[in-house]
Parts: structure tokens; sequence; C-alpha cells
């Protein structure tokens, strides 16, 4: 995914306080595995979700999304299931850093999160910290990544960043 | 302007002589901790990073507790790779099956972190260890490699939240009440991205235990960090672990918060929470007469020894109801020899409960207990999510020992004095 270029997806709905057991159960977090956990991510909340999304279409939140448990396997099943990028109200603190430091887009906005509807056609223009709603016309400004944040995003995650440094540590 | 606890420990570790809420600092971490669960997936992440030797093996801790023993093929080859990885990295401080515990309460109880550090674990409730004075937080498999392989890490610096406790606990109710208290007032995004410091008389009249067990929930509402200053009861604490620590670091006295609390624990009556948030807190006599499948007592919030032994005051020659299974897991080895010689292990089989071994087993619907179809739990645990500990239909109600112990001897929702 290039971090800067626009990209849009159909909106899939969900409510406050979404957390990682719902975004994927216990069960099936003894993995690694990205289209593994893919399949079921969301289970908790629709066990049909990944078969019925399509590739790069938003999950749009109310607030404190990916709160309880630190399992980063959370925003690793929503990329594996092909979601584009999470638009919430806000975010719970470890699901936060997790998803960008695995390449997965979040945006916070409040009131997207209240003036999108499920099925709604929606483009994310990170470069100026945009979403707009296709469908209803309707354009809604996210908070920019702080500094240290926008260095990761950039990167392509944390991954990549830290391969970077590395190997600046170590010249050959 | 002066600086809370978490700031204070924040900006040392930065170098950094002072630092306030939202700045950005780079770290070093004192500590860092993974589990069977999450260290697999941070051991991928850092090979893929390009990393061959962790920063320094003593800072590191792996522990074997989420699925102990392994339950099945996948977790048994979970736990080889962090074994294997141990082992290859020259890491010290890695807990074998049958020499661990649940891993908030075995890092307290080992010493392995301490006041004025900072102790960064794949795993939420991290955040118990501030009970004893250092910065503990909990994130993420790829976080966690990336601190394995520099040594550091960046940090938002919290705001805080001054909780000041005073009077004296009633009998039957305890510091997991005063959480669940909290939870329930905060909401659970009340203290999101911001630390928690508890002070006041009634947290200075604390043992340590109940101090991790306050700190342990600090999550549920979304803390970055709970925290308690170093202070006597926890300079004896270490001194009980051969580790010498001296009082401190504290706030200073013209610190800026965010906001102060004022609980008087003298008016707090049992809590219990609903499902299927954690906030769903009120008195637990409100819950009377709801019927239970399973109560579960144990996990890294309630598996002490204290705990073991409140429950098993209030079985003592009763037993567990008919049509409902009571499992007790104590959170460590040296917790479960404790009461295995105490005669608190005997009281429970006694009354009826299954005793497993060390493991966060059933609280996290892992192995050990996990829910089936309609089943409705009472727990000494954390979470009561959809799902949390089995199928989607079951339902987790949270309380404290007490409260679990009368409960799975009624086959209802209920107190102590409830008992005939
Ligand atoms: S006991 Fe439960 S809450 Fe604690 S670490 Fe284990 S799974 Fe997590």
């Amino acid at each position: 995914m290039s971090a800067h270029a626009p990209f849009e997806g159909r909106v899939w709905l969900f409510g406050d306080h979404v957390d990682t057991d719902v975004i994927i159960p216990v069960r099936y977090c003894v993995t690694a595995d990205r289209d593994e956990l893919g399949r079921h991510a969301m289970a908790g909340a629709d066990p049909d979700f990944a078969g019925r999304i399509a590739r790069g279409d938003f999950i749009v939140a109310g607030s404190n999304f990916g709160c309880g448990s630190s399992r980063e396997v959370a925003p690793v099943a929503l990329l594996g299931a092909g979601v584009g990028a999470v638009v919430a109200a806000s975010f719970g603190r470890i699901f936060y850093r997790n998803a960008i430091n695995v390449g997965l887009p979040i945006f916070e906005s409040p009131e997207a999160a209240v003036a999108c509807s499920q099925g709604d056609l929606v483009r994310a223009v990170p470069e100026e910290g945009l979403l707009q709603n296709l469908t209803s016309g309707r354009a809604f400004a996210f908070a920019p990544y702080p500094q240290q944040v926008a260095r990761i995003v950039a990167a392509g995650g944390l991954e990549n960043y830290v391969r970077e440094r590395l190997s600046k540590r170590r010249p050959r | 302007m002066g600086m809370t606890l978490a700031e204070k420990i924040l900006a040392r570790h930065a170098d950094r002589p002072a630092t306030a809420a939202g700045d950005l600092l780079h770290c070093r971490v004192d500590r860092i901790m993974a589990t069977d669960i999450t260290a697999p997936m941070s051991i991928e992440v850092f090979r893929r990073m390009g990393a061959e030797r962790v920063h320094d093996p003593d800072a590191c801790i792996l522990i074997n507790d989420h699925f102990v023993p392994a339950k099945d093929i996948r977790s048994a080859d979970f736990a080889r790779a962090m074994r294997e990885f141990a082992a290859e990295q020259g890491i010290r401080d890695y807990f074998e099956v049958g020499r661990s515990g649940i891993c908030h309460t075995l890092i307290p109880e080992r010493g392995l972190v301490g006041p004025g550090e900072i102790l960064v674990g794949a795993d939420s409730h991290t955040c118990t260890a501030g009970a004893l004075g250092c910065f503990a937080t909990g994130v993420g498999s790829t976080d966690l490699a990336a601190a394995w392989a520099l040594g550091e890490m960046w940090f938002r610096v919290p705001g805080t939240i001054r909780v000041e406790v005073e009077g004296e606990f009633r009998p039957h109710v305890t510091s997991k009440d005063l959480i669940m208290h909290l939870v329930g007032r905060l909401g659970v995004e009340g203290a999101r991205y911001r630390a928690i410091e508890f002070g006041g008389p009634a947290v200075a009249a604390m043992p340590v235990h109940a101090r991790l067990t306050l700190c342990n929930m600090t999550i549920e509402m979304g803390a970055k960090a709970g925290m308690v200053p170093c202070d006597a009861a926890t300079v004896e604490h270490f001194s009980g672990r051969d580790r010498a620590v001296a009082e401190g670091p504290f706030p200073d006295h013209d610190a800026a918060y965010d906001e102060t609390l004022r609980i008087d624990v003298s008016l707090l009556e049992p809590q219990v929470a609903e499902p299927f948030l954690p906030s769903n807190v009120r008195g637990a006599g409100e819950f009377r007469g709801v019927k239970v499948d399973q109560v579960f007592i144990g996990s890294c919030t309630n598996g002490h020894y204290e705990d073991l032994a409140q429950a098993a005051a209030v079985l003592k020659g009763r037993t567990v109801a008919p049509g409902v299974r009571l499992i007790v897991t104590p959170a460590t080895q040296e917790i479960y020899l404790r009461a295995v010689r105490s005669g608190v292990v005997a009281d429970l089989v006694e009354a009826g409960a299954a005793v497993t071994t060390p493991t966060c087993g059933a609280c996290l619907g892992g192995h050990n207990g996990v829910l089936g179809r309609d089943e409705v739990a009472l727990t000494t645990t954390n979470r009561n999510f959809r799902g949390r500990m089995g199928d989607t239909s079951s339902r987790v109600y949270l309380a404290n020992p007490a409260v679990a112990a009368a409960t799975a001897a009624l086959g209802h929702i209920g107190l102590p004095e409830d008992l005939p």
C-alpha cells in the first residue's frame, strides 16, 4: 500500500467499543498467517463478514475501536480480510499503534463515524487529511498523524522502519 | 512545573531533564516481556526486520502462561518457537512450564522489574506492574520486536489522572471492587492514552497484591499505565525477593494532572460488572439470583494467594451448588505451592472445585474451562466482552473472589452474607 495515494471502498458500519475479542476471537489466534486470520475477521460481531466484504472496503465505527487485548493479530486479520481502512471516532491505544505498525490505514474522525451509512462509497485522501463520502457528497477532515507516526506510515510500517534503522547502524 | 510519576520516569529514560504530557520521546526500556501467545509473531517480525541479536538478552523476559501446558499442536509449536528463541538469544529470564505463572503475577513475584524502570510487554495487562512504581505498558508484537532490536521505544507522554483513595474497606470488599467502581465511573475509554496514578491513605495501607489488582484493570479504561509510587510496602516486597530498592520516585507536589478524583472506600460495597463491558458495574446485590453455570477464580487480576485464601475461607465447610462448576487457577507455581501447603487447595477441592495448574486458561477462553452456548459464568477476571471466555452467546459477570466463592456455593450470584 502506498501511504499517500487516495483509495476508496464501501462502508461496513459498526458501533462503539468494538474490542479485539470481537475483531478476532482467541480461538482463531494461534497463527500468524494473515489469510487465515482474515477468514475470521470480525467473527465476534458478524461471522460472515470476511466472506462478504470486497477488497478495499472500509470499516466505519464509533468510539474506542480495538479496545481490549494487545493482540496484534486484530489489525492483521482486518488486512487479511481485505479491509482497506478503518475510520472510527476514536481508537484503543494499543490497537492504534498496532495498526500503524502493520500498515493498516486508520483515520480518527468522530464526524465521519456518525455520518456514514452501511454501503456508502467513501474515499480516503490521506495527503489532504480528508475522507470523502461519495454517496452523500460530504467530506470530513481527520486528525493528522503525529510526527513519529507519520514516519512509520511513510516507511510502510514499523518493520520497514526498523529495518532501515538497523541497516544504517551496521554499514557494509 | 513539576512532573507526574509517568512524566518523571519517561523523561529519565530519554535523558531529558523534564517532559510534559503530549511530548514524543524515544525512551530506553529496561525490561521487555512476551508470552507464548505473542512471542512467536514477534520472532517472525524480528527476523523480517533483519535483526539477528536482541539488543540486550538480560532485558528480555519470556513467559509460558496463556496455553499452559500446551492445549493442542499449534500452541505446542508456539511454545517451542519461544523456547528456541530464548536459547538462541541467550535469554535467561525464560520461564518454562512448571516453573512459570501468569506473566503479570510472575514479574512482581520474581522482582523482575523495579521502581522507576520501564517495562513493555506484549500483553495489554502489562500495566499491572505499575503497582511497583514503574512505568509498565502493553504493546503489540511488532512494537515488541522493535524493542528487542533497538532497546528503545517511542512514547507519547500521557496525561495523568490522579486518584486519591481514603477510608477502610468493609469486609469482603477489596481493591477489585475499587477498580471496578472506577471503571464503571470513568467508562471503558475514560482514561484512553492516559496514565492513572493512585495515592492516598487507603492505597498506602494496601498490600502489594491488592495494588497489583488495582493497576491491572486500568487498561479496562483504556489507560496506558496504572501506577502506585514505590513506598515502604513496595520496598518490603522487593526485600522478600532479594532485591534492594529505595522508596520513590515520587510525583512532584506541583505536578500537573488532567484530573483528580477522590474515592472513599468505606462506602463501597462488592461490585459486579455485567456483560458485555467491564464498565457495566453496579453493586453486587443488584444481581442477586442470576443463575450461573460456572465460577472461575484466577487470572492476573485475582489469582494471588490471598484471593484463593479468601475464596477458600468462604467455601470452607460448604460445597459448590449442584449444576455449577467451580474452576480455580492459582496465578503462579509459587502461589500454587503455598496454597497446597497452607490447606487452601484442600479446602477448595473438598468444596468441589476443579483446581488447575497455573495458566491464563479460562480467562481468555483458551482452555481449562471454556464456556459453551448460552452458558453464564461469574469470574474474578477483568474482561467480559462478548465471547471472551467461549461461545459468543455465553455471558460473563466480573466480581471479587469472595463474591465468586459465595456464588459458587449458592448457584446464583450472591454475597457471602447470603450463605446459609
Ligand atoms: S490472565 Fe487473562 S487477562 Fe491476564 S494475561 Fe492471562 S489472558 Fe490476559
